[in-house]
């Protein structure tokens, strides 16, 4: 796949490298030390950082801002943006803000739904779907173009990308659905929490049958458990979200001031694992609060140091 | 029809409470098949109403009736001999009913009984569920004959979002998800290729963010 902006994360796919992207929640304030610590943690061990946007429907320190932070620290912000949130006209404001920045990721999201979070009373917008924000960025960059149809001046260059579901269902679909997202444009993903590698590997066996993977760069999502109390709540209260019952009985045979390590244990392994698997480009590891852990997972996958691009 | 739920008798009450002569008007039509507005309903809130006045020790009167329809002029001049004798009528109609009686008589106050809450259909008694929200740009022949505006939490013209489990929604386990209703419509139907076609941006100005809407037929009007 051919360069198409200057997204340094684009171009360590691109080189064939095995690509590695975190994340970092924004605080529910405004002190920008919440991001620039956490950021500070993991720089030197990942190529690009995704902050998301009101994750989990509770109000926070907004994306943009935040990817801005990192910008000003030299690092490569992913953008995470909602449709939950902002009509069409906002999400195309949003996306000049943070071209005018230089960000050059996105991450298109639909958002979870409002009722999880601080406003569960609130509208939800759902102008666009998280398809369609996919095509409203191309659309964009590729024809610098607003959708209105009038010219974009210095229109954005980002890389484009959406996230994958292999465990939510009907998982039928689930390999049409990311062929769906192809066709709208989508040029990376980063997937939900793998836990169930077996049915991942199904998911990337369809993945491959279609060729999609030659379409595609697909970043595996991993997030380390820090006990088995998170591993029962992601199971039991996480829609969308595959914790098999061996995952839950290991942390739960472990004992508890070993747990955490135990976690480390098995994202490492399952890294390790996925690296085998053909399509997979990367890893994108989501240390929900605990991105101290990050540089361990990446050093003991052997993911590190990273490749240097200009 | 139009799917209403009745209002807490507190709040009904607590519109009342500077009034003295009060008209309970119910609608034959949607709030009757609901069990929100119809002929029993107006009974029973009367009487409550009345109850209520006498425990408080308050001379109120409380009259019941019920039209054909709320929503039409013609119905609605039933009560223009009568209207003058109340200083409140509490309408069981829907919204549009409860409106369209204020146009018609601007002059006495006209109070909601029921909440209006979406068009629907009976699943069962006391079961009414969502299927159309009238966006006004029908798009039910690509979705299987399921809506995404309506049913799907999130609008989605192209999901499921990944919080679909086991055939249920994120927000609820008791809500169908709407994209596995449209898959196995699709399936059923030998159709399920249809589902990689992409839904493109939607016109939403036919629906409520264009304003309020107005459907104008030259060929049928006199």
């Amino acid at each position: 796949m051919s360069v198409k902006t200057p997204s340094k994360l684009e171009k360590i796919l691109s080189e064939g490298h095995l690509a590695v992207t975190s994340e970092c929640g924004p605080p529910r304030g405004s002190d920008p030390e919440a991001i620039t610590k956490k950021a500070e943690l993991i720089k030197d061990h990942v190529d690009a950082i995704n902050i998301t946007d009101n994750q989990t429907s509770v109000t926070r320190l907004c994306s943009l801002a935040a990817c801005i932070r990192l910008k000003l620290m030299g690092l490569e912000p992913v953008l995470q943006m909602v449709t939950r949130d902002r009509n069409r006209i906002a999400l195309q404001s949003d996306i000049l803000g943070a071209a005018s920045f230089d960000i050059h990721n996105i991450l298109c999201l639909s958002g979870d739904h409002q009722s999880f979070g601080d406003c569960a009373q609130g509208q939800n917008v759902h102008d666009l779907d998280s398809m369609q924000l996919i095509q409203t960025v191309r659309h964009m960059r590729d024809e610098g173009k607003f959708l209105g149809g009038d010219e974009i001046k210095r229109p954005p260059q980002m890389f484009v990308g959406a996230a994958a579901n292999p465990f939510a269902d009907p998982f039928e679909i689930r390999v049409p659905r990311l062929a769906k997202k192809i066709a709208a444009g989508v040029e990376f993903i980063q997937t939900q929490c793998i836990y169930n590698l077996d049915k991942f590997e199904a998911w990337m066996q369809g993945v491959r049958d279609r060729g999609l993977h030659e379409k595609v760069y697909i970043l595996a999502g991993l997030t380390p458990m820090k006990n088995v109390g998170m591993a029962r709540y992601m199971k039991k209260r996480v829609p969308g979200m595959d914790v098999p019952d061996e995952i839950v009985e290991r942390l739960a045979g472990t004992p508890k001031e070993k747990q955490a390590e135990e976690g480390i244990k098995i994202c490492i392994e399952s890294i390790e694992r996925l690296k085998q698997v053909e399509g997979v480009a990367g890893f994108h590891i989501m240390a929900i609060e605990w991105e101290e852990k990050v540089p361990q997972i990446v050093e003991s996958a052997g993911l590190y140091p990273r490749p240097k691009v200009d | 029809m139009i799917v209403a739920d009745k209002k807490p008798l507190e709040e009904i009450i607590g519109y009342l409470k500077s009034h003295k002569s009060i008209l309970i008007l119910g609608c034959n039509e949607c709030v009757t098949v609901c069990e929100a507005g119809g002929q029993k309903e107006v009974q029973v809130l009367a009487s409550a109403l009345r109850m209520n006045a006498l425990k408080e020790g308050n001379n109120v009167k409380i009259d019941e009736l019920t039209l054909e329809r709320q929503c039409d002029h013609e119905y609605l001049e039933e009560i223009r001999d009568v209207i003058d004798q109340y200083d409140a009528v509490v309408s069981l109609a829907c919204g549009v009913g409860v409106q369209f009686t204020a146009e018609q008589y601007p002059s006495v106050m006209i109070y909601p009984g029921v909440n209006t809450c979406f068009m629907g259909a009976t699943e069962k008694r006391g079961l009414w569920t969502e299927r159309c929200q009238g966006c006004g740009q029908c798009i039910l022949a690509t979705t299987g004959s399921v809506c995404p505006v309506a049913r799907c939490a999130k609008r989605l013209f192209n999901g499921p979002c990944g919080g679909s489990t086991a055939g249920k929604c994120e927000i609820n386990a008791e809500v169908d998800c709407a994209w596995q209703l449209i898959v196995d419509r699709l399936k059923a139907l030998d159709k399920l290729d249809q589902y990689e076609t992409l839904c493109p941006i939607k016109d939403w100005s036919t629906d409520r963010a264009g304003g309020p809407r107005k459907v104008v037929r030259e060929d049928v009007q006199q």
